[in-house]
């Protein structure tokens, strides 16, 4: 006797549904298995990771902070990967993003530069995620290299890079030698959207960006065409879609997104570029993404949640000393349980009588 | 004289975790299964490997420790990516991502302790050659075994009738199944063998390359494996030259900064991941003729019944 897969007539919407809170559900259990091994209240640690964090307005902030930069490169991972373009080095494409902006904000420190700053960085921190994007895209179309390999290599390289540029030609002169920029001037930072919170308008730029993504991807030809080629690359060959053109433009929409994010994190809850700027929101976004279901309400909801583990994590780790690893645990393991309940959509189980008539027959 | 020896003995040992990481990942990607987790089964592998070698005291087991949890490890792999046919790129990233957390979680109860490295090969006279003595009879036990180990894989899959059957199943799953061979079951071991290789090459960086553990110590060497493994276009001779001259330039970039070349050091440190871009695409492209990859590389196999 034998348990099998076997492939479904149709995908069964119902699973569909259900499959991320099933993968939500298992994580849980999970994780209530792992806090009893570090000998902790599994009951008061799941407590502080997932509902203290709601309890209070300041909390609640922190939450939409650290999802607006999860859901804006989620949003752009998730069309990559659609068409079936595996970008990974959403990481690398926000730190330069971060530091393209954070150029503008450093040459017109302590300048009277206008209310122009602000967006010619948000702009330029978009470029330059796209460009950083393109790389990997070109080197797939034009040599066929790996993208998945190249795209997380320039991580490391926009790290290091970010790291020369606050040690040495941008650190703050009066910073006690921390490598740090200076702090930037106000027209260089993202307005709070409450005055003495948290929350900035950056939320509002990734609910914007949300809301493009489910026009685009409902409403457009374009959208479309993205969908089919991931899903079904012969018939969009048929169809005569670009399958070229549209990797080039879902990578340049990641990297810009990614950047985007990266600058709005530096000029808006950090206040001034420095290492370590992500604690890797562009690898979560990854998870964010595929929670999600590479769907842009799904990935908005996801993007809150694993905001939460963060927010959570950081209490646990204060009020009950879990360590912080625990958060990556969390999330490592939430991911492979939404691709395993993922596969239930387009599999079902089937208990097989090892070969019975087969043996009979040779015999 | 003294400095060519020191260098060539830094490339070696700077070379070794590479090389075994990916000759592990070249028989899981020779049957046909990309398991992009390399770099997550290393970091566990070194937490894992370094714990068993403080609480025994023994740096073989300590590498015992580090392959049983990488092993381990691919275990997860295999159990989606063909027991529940999951794209075996997204679920190598999400075995990256958890090998980075459980590593964090074994290894902060061993954050600043230390350990007796592995010890060198010292045979009278013979080690006591210049500059060919300490290279070729002077060093640890995992350099030696990494030279036997691709070996082995070299005769494996060119000499052995099994090593045939396993080539098969990657390049074309429905022959292999239709001729009767247990293609899940061959993968998983192929997988199995490469998580134990990479939790061996991660187990090495803090049992002899560094007698300590420092959460994220792979710093991408796990990726690296497996661009090694494109270098190679899948060939085992090619990947000790490819992992060598990584090592190579690895070990030129720290001596350089060492030498104070007016370049600064993030530059330089940046120099292994752009040449692995570079070479990934000049290979690439003189390859334009046609690919090497295994033709069923990263494909869901679902057998009919």
């Amino acid at each position: 006797m034998q348990l099998v897969l076997e492939r479904r007539a149709e995908r069964s919407g119902t699973i569909a549904l259900v499959s991320p809170l099933i993968a939500i559900g298992l994580t849980i259990l999970t994780m209530v298995i792992l806090f009893a091994m570090l000998g902790k209240n599994p009951l008061l640690a799941l407590h502080a990771y997932f509902i203290m964090p709601l309890t209070d307005g300041y909390s609640l902030q922190e939450i939409a902070v650290k999802a607006t930069p999860l859901v804006m490169i989620a949003i752009g991972l998730s069309l990559c990967y659609l068409a079936n373009a595996w970008n990974i080095g959403a990481e690398g494409q926000f730190v330069i993003g971060a530091v393209a902006g954070s150029w503008i904000a450093v040459k017109t420190q302590g300048t009277d530069a206008g209310a122009w700053v602000l967006p010619a960085m948000l702009i330029l921190a978009a470029a330059a995620g796209a460009l950083y994007a393109l790389i990997p895209a070109i080197c797939k179309l034009k040599f066929g290299a790996s993208e998945i390999l190249t795209s997380l290599m320039l991580v490391y390289v926009a790290d290091l890079f970010l790291d020369y540029l606050v040690r040495g030609p941008w650190r703050d002169p009066q910073g006690f030698n921390f490598p740090t920029t200076a702090e930037f001037d106000p027209v260089a930072t993202v307005p709070l959207l409450i005055e003495g919170g948290r929350l900035h308008f950056g939320s509002v730029i990734a609910l914007l960006v949300v809301v493009a993504a489910a026009i685009l991807l409902r409403h457009t030809i374009k959208g479309f065409e993205i969908r089919v080629v991931g899903a079904a690359p012969r018939a969009a060959r048929f169809g005569g879609f670009n399958a070229n053109q549209l990797i080039i433009l879902t990578f340049a929409v990641s990297g810009a997104l990614a950047g985007l994010a990266g600058i709005i994190e530096v000029a808006g809850p950090i206040g001034h570029l420095q290492p370590g700027i992500s604690p890797g929101y562009g690898f979560t976004a990854i998870i964010v993404a595929f929670l999600g279901r590479l769907n842009p309400l799904g990935i908005l909801i996801a993007g809150l949640f694993l905001a939460l583990s963060f927010i959570g994590g950081e209490q646990a780790q204060i009020a009950m000393k879990i360590p912080l690893d625990v958060t990556k645990v969390f999330q490592g393991i939430l991911l492979l349980y939404v691709l395993a309940c993922d596969s239930l959509v387009l599999y079902r189980f089937k208990l097989v009588f090892a070969n019975r008539q087969v043996t009979r027959g040779a015999g | 004289m003294e400095l060519v020896e020191a260098i060539i003995l830094a490339v070696l040992a700077a070379s070794t975790p590479l090389l075994i990481a990916a000759t592990g990942e070249l028989v899981t990607e020779r049957s046909g299964v990309l398991n992009l987790g390399v770099e997550g089964m290393m970091i566990v592998g070194a937490a894992c490997g370094f714990a068993g070698a403080w609480l025994t005291g023994s740096i073989f087991i300590g590498a015992l420790f580090g392959m049983v949890a990488g092993a381990l490890m691919s275990l997860i792999f295999a159990l989606m990516a063909l027991g529940l046919a999951v794209n075996q790129v997204a679920t190598g990233l999400a075995l990256t991502i958890l090998g980075v957390g459980i590593s964090g979680l074994i290894g902060a109860g061993f954050l600043g302790e230390r350990i007796t490295p592995a010890v060198h090969l010292y045979i009278p006279v013979l080690t006591d050659i210049p500059l060919i003595g300490r290279v070729l009879f002077g060093e640890d036990g995992f350099v030696y075994f990494s030279v036997a180990l691709i070996v082995g894989v070299w005769w494996f899959l060119y000499r052995t009738r099994a090593g045939l059957i396993l080539r098969a199943c990657g390049d074309n799953h429905v022959s292999a199944h239709a001729l009767g061979y247990p293609v899940l079951r061959i993968r998983t071991f192929a997988v199995m063998f490469g998580g134990a290789c990479a939790g061996l090459a991660g187990a090495y960086l803090p049992l002899a390359y560094t007698p300590f553990f420092i959460p994220g110590m792979t710093a991408g060497r796990g990726w690296i494996a497996l661009a090694l493994v494109v270098f190679s276009s899948w060939r085992p001779g090619r990947l000790v030259v490819g992992a060598y001259l990584f090592g190579a330039v690895t070990i030129l970039q720290l001596h350089a900064q060492g030498w104070g070349v007016g370049i600064p050091s993030q530059f330089m440190s940046a120099l292994p991941y752009l040449a692995t871009v570079l070479v990934l695409v000049l290979l690439s492209r003189a390859r334009s003729g046609g690919s090497t990859a295994p033709a069923a590389l990263g494909t869901v196999f679902v057998p009919d019944r």
